[in-house]
C-alpha cells in the first residue's frame, strides 16, 4: 500500500487576472487590441515550483503571511484549482475546503445545507440522513439548524462546517483558519476530534496563524514565503524559527 | 457483483444530486412560495391574455382559436426562456459551493433545466383544458411526440444555458446581452404568429432560428396531433449541435470557475 496521501511535484500556480475583460464590452469595443493583450499579460504568481509530500495520518501545518499562498495550496489539493505547472497526487477522499466564508447556500437552512454538502462530496441522501443527528448534536446549534444559514454568526457557520466534515468519514481534512472564529469550548471540542482523527490515520492539512494551535495539532509544518517553501520540518523547529523571524 | 452495487450507488447518487439541486432551486427561486407552481402557468397565461387582446381583438389576426394557438407556443417558449434567463447567474449564484468542493459543476444547469421542464410538463393539463373547451381532444400521437420534443428542447436549452453560464463568469456583460437576446428571439420565433404568415423571402431566417422547428412542432402536436418528422429531425440536430458546443465550452472553462468567482 501507498502511504503517501498528498504529493506536490514542482507545482506552480499562476492566477490570470481577469478583471480587464470582466471590465466589460466597453474596453473590448474601444480598445480591442489592448484588451486582448492585457488579457494575456496580466498574471499573478502565487506559488513557484513547490514540492512536498504528506504521509497518511500525518498532520501538516501551513504558516506564512497573508497572501503567502496557503489557501491556494488547499484549493489545489481540494481540486477546485488546477496547477499551472507540475503535478499533484492525492490519495483518499477529500473533505470540502473548510474556510471562512462558509461555502453554504445562504437561503437554505442548516439542515438543508448538510444534505447539499453531503451529496456534493459523493454521499447518497440516505447515508447523510443516517448521520444527520450526529452532525446536529456535534454542532450544538439547536433550533438554529432549521433557520436559513444567512442569519448565522461566523462562529455558527464554522460550527456547522466543522460538524459536517467531522461526521462524514473524511480521509483528508483541509482546514483553513476556520477554528479561529469558534468559541473556546467549541475549539477544544474540534481539537479533540482532530486528535482522534489522527489516531485513526486521517490526514490533516491545517492552515493557521495561531502558533499555539499549530503546535497542538501538527507533526510537521511548511513555512511559505515569497511564493515558495522557505522551510519544511517538524513543528518545533519551524515554530521556533518563525517566532525568531517575527 | 461488486460492480453492480457500485453502479447502483452511482446512479442513486446521481439521482440524489438532481433531487437536492432541484429542491434547492424551488426553494431559492420561489422562496417556497405556495404559488410556485401556479406562477409557471400564470406567467404564460398572462402573456397569452395580452397577446390575445393586442392581436386578436385589436389587430384581428386571421387565426382561429387564437387563445389556444397562443398557449400551445407560449408554454414551451416559457420553459426555454425561463431556463436561459436564469443561466447567466447560475454559476455565480452557487459561487460558495463551487469554490469549496470539486464536483461536476454542470449538474447545476442540468438540474435547473430539469426543474423548468417539470413545470412545463405540469402545465400540459392546462393545454388539455383549453383543447376541450374548443371542442378538440388530445391525440394518441402525443405519446411519441411529447418525449421526442422534450428531448430536443432539453438538449437545446441545456446547451445554450451551459454556453451562457460558463462564458458569463469571464464576460459579465453577457447577462445584459442575454436579456436582449431572449427578447429578440421571442419576436423572431413564430409563437404569437403563424409561420405561414411570414413572407417567403424571410423563410431562411426562420429556419436558422433553432426554436422555430420546435415551436412549430409543439403547436402541430398539441393542436392537431401531427408529427412533422423532417422538422423534428431538424430540432434534434439543433439540440445536439448546441449541446455539443455547450459541453466543449464548459469543459474548456470549468476548471477556472473557482478562480474567477
Ligand atoms: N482567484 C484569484 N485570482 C487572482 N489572484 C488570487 C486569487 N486567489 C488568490 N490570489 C492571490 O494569490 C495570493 C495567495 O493567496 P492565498 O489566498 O493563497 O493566500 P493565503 O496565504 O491564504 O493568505 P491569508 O493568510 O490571508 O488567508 C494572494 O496574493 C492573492 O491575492
Ligand atoms: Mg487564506
Amino acid at each position: 500500500m501507498n502511504d503517501i496521501a498528498i504529493s506536490f511535484q514542482n507545482v506552480t500556480k499562476i492566477y490570470p487576472l481577469y478583471h480587464h475583460i470582466t471590465g466589460g464590452i466597453k474596453s473590448l469595443l474601444f480598445h480591442p487590441v489592448k484588451a486582448v493583450k492585457s488579457l494575456k499579460s496580466s498574471h499573478f504568481l502565487a506559488l513557484k515550483d513547490i514540492s512536498f509530500e504528506v504521509k497518511k495520518g500525518e498532520a501538516l501545518g501551513i504558516m506564512g503571511k497573508n497572501g503567502a499562498g496557503k489557501s491556494t495550496i488547499l484549493g489545489l489539493i481540494a481540486g477546485v484549482l488546477k496547477p499551472t505547472k507540475g503535478k499533484i497526487i492525492v490519495n483518499g477522499r477529500i473533505s470540502p475546503l473548510l474556510e471562512l466564508g462558509a461555502g453554504f447556500h445562504p437561503e437554505l437552512t442548516g439542515r438543508e445545507n448538510i444534505i447539499l454538502k453531503g451529496v456534493l462530496i459523493g454521499l447518497t441522501r440516505n447515508e447523510i440522513l443516517k448521520k444527520m443527528e450526529d452532525i446536529i448534536d456535534f454542532s450544538e446549534l439547536g433550533d438554529f439548524i432549521d433557520q436559513p444559514v444567512r442569519i448565522y454568526s461566523s462562529g455558527m457557520l464554522a460550527r456547522l462546517g466543522f460538524s459536517i466534515i467531522a461526521n462524514l468519514n473524511p480521509e483528508i481534512l483541509l482546514i483553513d483558519e476556520i477554528l479561529a472564529v469558534g468559541d473556546e469550548t467549541f475549539q477544544k471540542k474540534c481539537f479533540n476530534r482532530m486528535l482522534s482523527f489522527k489516531k485513526n490515520g486521517i490526514t490533516i492539512l491545517f492552515v493557521s496563524h495561531s502558533i499555539e494551535n499549530i503546535r497542538f495539532i501538527c507533526d510537521r509544518v511548511i513555512w511559505l514565503e515569497n511564493q515558495n517553501i522557505k522551510a519544511i520540518d517538524i513543528t518545533e523547529t519551524i515554530v521556533s524559527k518563525y517566532i525568531g523571524n517575527m | 457483483m461488486k460492480v453492480t452495487v457500485n453502479m447502483d450507488k452511482r446512479l442513486q447518487h446521481f439521482i440524489d444530486l438532481i433531487i437536492v439541486f432541484t429542491q434547492k432551486d424551488l426553494k431559492v427561486r420561489y422562496k417556497n412560495s405556495f404559488l410556485g407552481y401556479l406562477w409557471s402557468v400564470g406567467h404564460p397565461l398572462a402573456f397569452a391574455i395580452v397577446f390575445y387582446v393586442a392581436f386578436k381583438l385589436i389587430m384581428r389576426v386571421p387565426i382561429e382559436n387564437y387563445a389556444l394557438f397562443l398557449i400551445c407556443g407560449l408554454f414551451p417558449w416559457q420553459w426555454f426562456s425561463n431556463s436561459v434567463s436564469a443561466s447567466p447567474m447560475i454559476f455565480l449564484g452557487n459561487a460558495q459551493i463551487i469554490k469549496k468542493i470539486n464536483f461536476p459543476r454542470n449538474i447545476i444547469p442540468f438540474a435547473l433545466i430539469l426543474h423548468d421542464m417539470l413545470h412545463f410538463i405540469l402545465a400540459v393539463p392546462v393545454i388539455i383544458v383549453f383543447l376541450y373547451s374548443s371542442g378538440l381532444k388530445p391525440h394518441l400521437s402525443w405519446i411519441i411526440g411529447i418525449p421526442i420534443l422534450i428531448l430536443a428542447q432539453f438538449c437545446l436549452t441545456y446547451g445554450i444555458s451551459l454556453i451562457i453560464a460558463s462564458i458569463n463568469l469571464f464576460f459579465r456583460d453577457l447577462e445584459r446581452l442575454t436579456v436582449i437576446f431572449i427578447n429578440i428571439l421571442f419576436y423572431a420565433t413564430p409563437v404569437f404568429y403563424s409561420e405561414t404568415m411570414i413572407p417567403s423571402r424571410y423563410e431562411l431566417f426562420l429556419k436558422l432560428n433553432p426554436l422555430t422547428p420546435l415551436i412549430i412542432n409543439w403547436r402541430g402536436l398539441f393542436l392537431k396531433g401531427i408529427i412533422l418528422w423532417d422538422s423534428i429531425i431538424l430540432s434534434l440536430c439543433y439540440g445536439i449541435i448546441f449541446l455539443a458546443i455547450g459541453l466543449v465550452i464548459y469543459k474548456k472553462l470549468s476548471w477556472r470557475f473557482a478562480e474567477v468567482l
